[in-house]
């Protein structure tokens, strides 16, 4: 591939995708952490994934920071503007991720003070999907790969019916008996949360799409209505 | 949202000029090769790329101006409200005042600044004394020259700061009443408040005026041009939607070239 006559230029459009990895692989971290914190019972990496949030929050404004100075100083365009463009609106949601990590911890922190519930199986699989997604949705970004970041969007389907299945799932454990409400209502939260993170993924596969096409495949049913 | 791909226009612009099958040679050397594109009327279209692409050659052609190169051969057509420049019987006097040119370096004769804008005017015929002060007016208010010099008519041109004497040549060619402008590089020897200038002064006159203009500052291409048309090594690699062609091109040489991974 063609590199740009000005290496500094080159030089920061490396490093962005290099800082963008590495808030995403954090981020994934958070998340398989979060949801260990939970099934291991292990308050210990709770509390790590609430203090490592501020990493990913420093990345975000680093981030941000350096696709500012990039549209200041260099003036992108075609495929870099697009670059730019899409790592301002994906940090968003990678930082969006993290908290929803840090929610998730923080239920199971509280959680982990009870006796554990009868294990709700689809929450390990709607966990382990919504992690795919991520890692899936990451990996489209390294490697440019438009029809990995269509595979991503399609795979939302899985998430929806799992979280569907789990909730239902729960609201039978609260109806046997009251004293499950409470912690039932905690895995609510954190099947909510893994549902959210898997939009979040969505997002980020959407603009993947953007980046590699130059088509904005957002909102298909809102085409064709022209903003006043 | 924005769409990148290029939507149709709903009624394609009418094409004030179009080159068919455009090649120029100096002496054996070929300069552009069987270039084909519209000027879509009352836009403007900017021509990029490095030097030596041909982007000039190109612009040069429009009004013959290539006709004053020693060994300078054309084939092909340049089609202009249907009939063809290129064709020996065209009277160019004629058609550089339908077609109008602004270069590089702003070139005002060494006369007033009242002068520069009636020469033109004064080779055609001699029109009555109002009457050329009335387009004198005009031209440089086209050229939103004239609040700063309508107190200073009768002064020389050569007092005139760079960028006032960027836009006196412009009024100079708007004065013959042209129904094309093409600018060579019109800002590339200005400051960027004189540029600025420049660049508003051709939003405007687009309302009026078919533009084309030859830029090396992609940014300026960006914010002035409707159309841009990317040339290398002689050829019209891409043509398109301005906005498309900075965000989205087609071609690999033309995203090589506006990322700046040329050479």
């Amino acid at each position: 591939m063609a590199t740009h006559t000005d290496k500094a230029f080159e030089k920061d459009l490396h490093d962005l995708r290099e800082q963008l990895l590495a808030m995403g692989s954090r981020v994934e971290k958070l998340i398989a952490d979060s949801v260990l914190s939970l099934s291991d019972r292990d308050s210990k990496l709770g509390e790590a994934v609430r203090k490592a949030d501020a990493e990913v929050n420093r990345q975000e404004i680093a981030i941000d920071e350096l696709c500012r100075r990039i549209l200041a100083l260099r003036q992108p365009a075609a495929s870099d503007l697009r670059l730019i463009t899409t790592a301002l609106k994906i940090v968003t949601d990678l930082e969006r991720i993290g908290d929803l990590a840090v929610n998730i911890a923080g239920r199971s922190l509280d959680l982990n003070q009870a006796p554990p519930l009868p294990s709700a199986p689809e929450l390990s699989r709607l966990a382990d999907a919504a992690q795919n997604q991520v890692k899936r949705a990451l990996d489209a970004f390294v490697h440019a790969d438009a029809t990995a970041a269509e595979a991503v969007v399609q795979g939302d389907d899985l998430l929806d019916a799992l979280y569907h299945t789990l909730f239902n799932d729960l609201l039978g454990l609260m109806m046997e008996d009251s004293k499950n409400i409470r912690r039932a209502t905690s895995l609510m939260f954190i099947a909510k949360h893994l549902e959210r993170i898997g939009d979040h993924a969505i997002n980020v596969a959407e603009m993947v799409i953007y980046m590699v096409k130059g088509t904005d495949v957002r909102h298909p049913r809102s085409r064709g209505k022209r903003p006043n | 949202m924005m769409q990148l791909t290029p939507a149709p226009l709903p009624n394609p612009p009418k094409l004030k000029v179009e080159a068919k099958g455009l090649s120029v040679r100096y002496g054996d050397k070929v300069a552009i090769k069987s270039v084909s594109i519209g000027l879509p009327e009352r836009q403007v279209t900017a021509l990029i790329g490095p030097s030596g692409c041909g982007k000039s050659t190109f612009l040069r052609s429009l009004n013959r101006m290539n006709d004053l190169i020693l060994g300078a051969s054309y084939e092909g057509e340049i089609l202009f409200e249907g009939q063809n420049v290129l064709d020996r019987a065209v009277d160019v006097v004629d058609l550089r005042r339908r077609v109008g040119m602004v270069f590089q370096k702003s070139n005002p004769f060494p006369k007033t600044i009242y002068e520069n804008v009636a020469y033109g005017l004064r080779l055609a015929d001699v029109p009555p004394k109002a009457e050329l002060d009335a387009r004198v007016e005009k031209s440089l208010q086209q050229a939103a020259l004239w609040d700063e010099v309508k107190d200073r008519l009768g002064e020389s041109a050569l007092a005139l700061s760079g960028g006032q004497q960027q836009r006196l040549c412009i009024a100079r060619a708007l004065a013959v009443e042209p129904e094309v402008v093409l600018m060579d590089e019109p800002a590339s020897a200005l400051d960027p408040i004189a540029t600025a200038k420049i660049e508003e002064l051709i939003h405007e006159l687009k309302a009026l005026y078919t533009i084309a203009i030859v830029t090396h500052n992609m940014q300026q291409a960006a914010r002035v041009s409707d159309v841009t048309a990317f040339f290398y090594m002689g050829e019209l690699i891409e043509v398109g939607p301005t906005a498309h062609m900075f965000t989205n091109p087609r071609e690999k040489r033309t995203e090589d070239y506006v990322t700046g991974k040329f050479g």
